[in-house]
């Protein structure tokens, strides 16, 4: 059955496709179409398409296996830390009186908050194994040798960064663990010859575990160091997409039959 | 290979005006491009340190430099104390923060027979007849208990051990316990700020962190703070 058009003027109607001419593009090819114009756009702008290239399609070696992964495990591991936290902190409140009570309050009323939290807590875990394993497999690899010494050296900063944050961020569900450990912890850097007694009054924000040491761990745990950190594997990712990576250390070079030729 | 020349260009004299630089100045040696240059470094430099130095004093001044306030808890009259055995008193070190800010100290009357031994340092003039043993253990600041049958302070963290007088008699703390000056107000024993004794009892009224021997080359490895309460 087919209805009577209706009587729509003529200058709104479709113009009927020219016989002969390129056939209409189809929905899906005009979504693509849609998408390249877009990248177009920005790219005419910003030639970021050059640096995606070379980030993205490098040459790696032959070998290339496996182990390769940790050092990006641990990344998805820190910015898994990163969204967690920061979804943690809309809940969480960094005062001495009220702390224990807004963590419990996390894992047992807010809807997924038990979920979260163990994500958080888990996964600082799992972040300091990944950054261990990535630094053993640099190490025995012999990735550390020159021209990478500079990227090792970024990569030691940044393990001990991943520890601050794994020492500030032990305090922060302040129950008996936390607040021992901590005491602990801040009598441990006292005990650095000459600057060890200010430096745990730096730590504390006092003589005693005062009203603001929370807030201080609480600052450099969520402002200061994930910064850093997010800088410093900037610098690090750089340094591996210019210097390339290297082979394992099992595979030799292979042999160019033209030299050995020539040697004769 | 040939001997590299003596200097492949000629010496550059340090006067502008020798070198044809318009408008230079008699006697004048720095270049206007570098004295911009240089200049705005500066400048970068000011502002740069004008934010940055604040904020750094903003984090570690009052932590470093300012003195924490003194303050004194009544914690019964001295016959509530033996002075064969030691009872725990709650005491508030930091105001404001609730259960946080309180520790426990273990006190028990002056016994002559013990404490006024040869050779042991006088007491505090301003204390009263008690003596008042921090909890806080000599070698990471865990919590100690005092066991009373053993006669001895027992640390749960890594098996610091303390004797009747707070002395250390085994594990890994470096110092004797902490003590603390009392005084009597109205009748009532009332504990106060905290010092530090070395193996001789020697008192270091600016207190130390656990962690901090204080005998020999300690006391000067580990100085008095600015951030400790004043002496009474």
């Amino acid at each position: 059955m087919k209805l009577p058009t209706p009587p729509v003027p003529k200058r709104f109607q479709d113009t009927p496709a020219r016989p002969g001419g390129p056939k209409p593009a189809k929905p899906l090819e005009q979504v693509q179409e849609g998408g390249i114009h877009v990248a177009g756009w920005v790219d005419e702008r910003t030639s970021l398409s050059g640096g995606v290239r070379w980030m993205f399609f490098r040459k790696v070696p032959k070998g290339t296996n496996w182990f390769y992964t940790l050092g990006s495990a641990t990344m998805f591991a820190f910015l898994s830390q990163a969204i967690t936290g920061v979804f943690l902190a809309m809940y969480y409140t960094p005062s001495p009186t009220q702390a224990y009570e807004s963590a419990r309050h996390i894992t047992n009323d807010v809807f997924l908050g038990e979920f979260v939290r163990g994500m958080h807590k888990w996964g600082s875990s799992v972040m300091v194994i990944l950054i261990f394993l990535h630094m053993g497999r640099t190490f025995f690899f012999g990735a550390y040798k020159y021209p990478r010494e500079l990227n090792w050296i970024i990569g030691v900063v940044l393990v001990i960064l991943t520890f601050v944050m794994s020492l500030t961020g032990y305090l922060l569900p302040f129950d008996q663990r936390s607040y021992w450990a901590t005491i602990v912890a801040a009598n441990i850097n006292g005990t650095g010859p000459l600057v060890g007694p200010f430096l745990s009054d730096f730590l504390r924000g006092g003589a005693e575990f005062g009203a603001t040491t929370l807030s201080r761990f609480y600052a450099i745990h969520m402002m200061l160091v994930p910064g850093l950190i997010a800088a410093l594997i900037g610098a690090h990712l750089y340094l591996v997409a210019k210097l390339g990576t290297t082979a394992p250390p099992w595979l030799r070079a292979d042999k160019d039959e033209k030299l050995r030729e020539e040697r004769v | 290979m040939r001997p590299l020349p003596e200097s492949r260009k000629q010496p550059v004299s340090k006067y502008t005006a020798d070198r044809n630089i318009p408008g230079a100045f008699e006697g004048e040696t720095v270049t206007r491009r570098r004295f911009m240059v240089s200049t705005t470094h500066v400048a970068g430099g000011v502002a740069t340190a004008a934010i940055l130095l604040p904020a750094l004093g903003f984090a570690a001044g009052t932590p470093i430099f300012e003195r924490a306030p003194v303050i004194w808890t009544p914690v019964g009259k001295p016959e509530d104390f033996p002075d064969d055995d030691y009872v725990p008193r709650v005491i508030t070190l930091t105001q404001g923060i609730g259960e946080v800010g309180k520790s426990t100290v273990y006190m028990r009357r002056r016994n002559p027979s013990i404490d006024d031994v040869a050779g042991a340092p006088a007491p505090p003039p301003t204390d009263a007849p008690v003596i008042a043993i921090s909890s806080r253990c000599m070698h990471l600041g865990c919590p100690v208990r005092w066991t009373s049958a053993a006669q001895r302070f027992i640390c749960p963290c890594h098996g610091g051990v303390y004797g009747f007088k707070g002395e250390v008699s085994g594990g890994p703390p470096v110092r004797p316990l902490d003590h603390f000056y009392t005084r009597m107000r109205n009748g009532q024993v009332e504990v106060g700020p905290r010092y530090s004794v070395n193996s001789q009892f020697r008192r270091f009224p600016s207190f130390r962190d656990p962690g901090q021997p204080l005998d020999g080359i300690g006391q000067y490895l580990y100085p008095g703070r600015l951030s400790t309460p004043k002496n009474p």
